[in-house]
């Protein structure tokens, strides 16, 4: 027998609380999408400035280009909080690096720095469909995918974001020439790359909900980044 | 353990001191401890179950999907080790890339494939990368197939449970000849003379089995390596894209072939229906 009676022990209501269920939801998907298309000595940026959260629309006007430096623009389309915190952290390591080394850090090492910083945060990712883009120590257009915690793969035309799956096919066939027999290995223009990168966000704005209104466009060449804007539907 | 407002890192969770710091992985970590990097982890109470809760299919809508890997292979035979891959990578049944690098070219005497999660392998697989480069500089010699596997397996190992997932074989040569080791996210680590890791694996042991001979010369091996390869490829829906092969000999690993599945199918279906008797 105890030394204490069952029935004698107090009762304090506080205590006797079931254990409470705490819901940490960080994550929201703000939609968007972003198509790079690399040439020899240049390489186009387009990402759409449509900025939602389900059915509702936050903003028409949203830019999701963020230029690094001369010759590297970083596109981000997914959870805008995410990337909100995940550029400002990276304009400031480009100019710790700036500092430290006295040169602006290249593309490719950009590249890198980034897949370690998605990595660094591989047990509470940032929920960011990331796609850099730059010129290479050559000067030749690149271009950077990543998954959200920093698989890396050089490419030179990509789509990502909430019409990803959509528009990579499309440039898998007007850029890639995929499965195709007898195509020449004919050169690709900046002319033909920005009418490409147009065409498939219109056909984006047509079947996705989450892109539209209009985008904008960044063409990096070896004398600077040039902004371009176009209408899309607004609907 | 109570909420803390600011995000915790990994450390503090480990027992280790607590460092916060949006530039976690800047700070110095300890001396020879592989395991201390200083991963930023959610401010709740399970935080390395976290992200798994994302990846999970209840949040159809919401989900974190990774890119993952999916056919390697690896043998030891009379002239090295021939390492084989394919090059696609799923995020979910999307395939995000046809043109991934499984092949992890570690230094000029190691390779390591990536099979389970790309991040997770190309990140740890680099981070072996710098180690390995440390012991050649330490010890003014180049590191063993058998201690670069072991490092690798422990820096994979004091994060078991976490939700890692990686298969990867590494393949050398060293003093002891040809090497090859299999380790994966829970720490397994084996030596073998044949491997295949991934969702194709199981077609690629198939052809590999029938066909295997230590006996082989140059060419007939690293054509078994891509044949077996080109068959996961073609039966497992999760494989495909480019077969890549590489050839370890004495002097160092060589770069064989890269090739188009589509382009080996036309060239292997002449004898894939070959009439019965």
């Amino acid at each position: 027998m105890s030394l204490v009676q069952p029935e004698m022990r107090p009762h304090y209501p506080d205590y006797a609380t079931a254990p409470t269920q705490h819901h940490f939801s960080p994550y929201a998907d703000n939609g968007g999408s972003v198509v790079a298309i690399a040439g020899d000595d240049f390489v186009v940026i387009g990402a759409d400035t449509r900025l939602s959260a389900g059915f509702s629309i936050y903003t028409r006007d949203q830019n999701k280009l963020f230029r690094l430096s001369d010759t590297t623009v970083l596109g981000c389309s997914g959870c805008w909080c995410d990337t909100l915190t995940l550029t400002r952290i990276l304009t400031a390591r480009m100019q710790m690096y700036q500092q430290e080394h006295n040169k602006v850090m290249t593309t490719p090492a950009c590249a890198q720095m980034l897949s370690t910083m998605l990595y660094y945060k591989r047990f509470f990712p940032y929920y960011i469909s990331n796609i850099l883009v730059g010129l290479d120590n050559e000067g030749k257009g690149c271009v950077y995918s990543y998954d959200p915690i920093g698989h890396c793969e050089k490419a030179t035309y990509r789509a990502g974001g909430s019409a990803g799956a959509l528009l990579q096919p499309l440039l898998d066939n007007q850029i890639g020439l995929k499965n195709m027999q007898n195509v020449g290995d004919s050169k690709l223009s900046l002319e033909r790359a920005l009418a490409v990168l147009k065409d498939v966000f219109i056909s984006a704005a047509e079947r996705d909900i989450f892109t539209g209104d209009s985008i904008l466009i960044n063409v990096i060449t070896k004398d600077g980044i040039q902004d371009y804007s176009f209408q899309l539907r607004k609907d | 353990m109570l909420f803390s407002e600011k995000t915790r890192t990994l450390d503090s969770i480990l027992n280790a001191d607590p460092v916060d710091s949006l530039f976690s992985d800047l700070l110095p970590t300890a001396n020879n401890n592989l395991a201390r990097h200083n991963f930023e982890v959610a401010p709740v109470k399970e935080a390395t179950s976290f992200v798994k809760k994302w990846n999970n299919s209840c949040h159809e809508n919401l989900k974190i999907k990774f890119n993952h890997g999916t056919t390697t292979l690896g043998f030891i035979y009379q002239g090295g080790v021939i390492v084989a891959v394919d090059s696609r990578a799923t995020a979910g049944s999307y395939i995000a890339s046809q043109t991934v690098k499984k092949v992890i070219e570690i230094n000029p005497y190691l390779l390591g494939t990536m099979a389970g999660g790309a991040a997770d392998c190309s990140f740890w697989e680099r981070q072996l990368a710098l180690q390995c480069r440390l012991h050649e500089l330490r010890n003014k010699d180049r590191i063993s197939v058998a201690a670069a596997s072991k490092v690798l397996a422990n820096m994979v190992y004091s994060y078991k449970g976490m939700g890692l997932s990686m298969g990867t074989m590494l393949a050398g040569w060293d003093k002891r000849g040809p090497g090859l080791y299999y380790v994966d996210n829970d720490g397994t680590r084996l030596k073998g003379k044949l491997f295949s890791v991934g969702s194709g694996s199981t077609y690629a042991y198939g052809v590999l089995d029938a066909e295997y001979d230590n006996e082989l010369h140059d060419e007939a091996a690293r054509e078994l390596g891509r044949r077996a390869i080109y068959h996961a490829a073609h039966r497992d829906a999760m494989s495909g894209g480019f077969v890549s092969v590489y050839h370890v000999k004495e002097d160092g690993w060589e770069f064989v072939s890269r090739t188009d599945v589509a382009e080996l199918h036309s060239i292997y279906k002449t004898d894939q229906f070959l009439p019965v008797s």
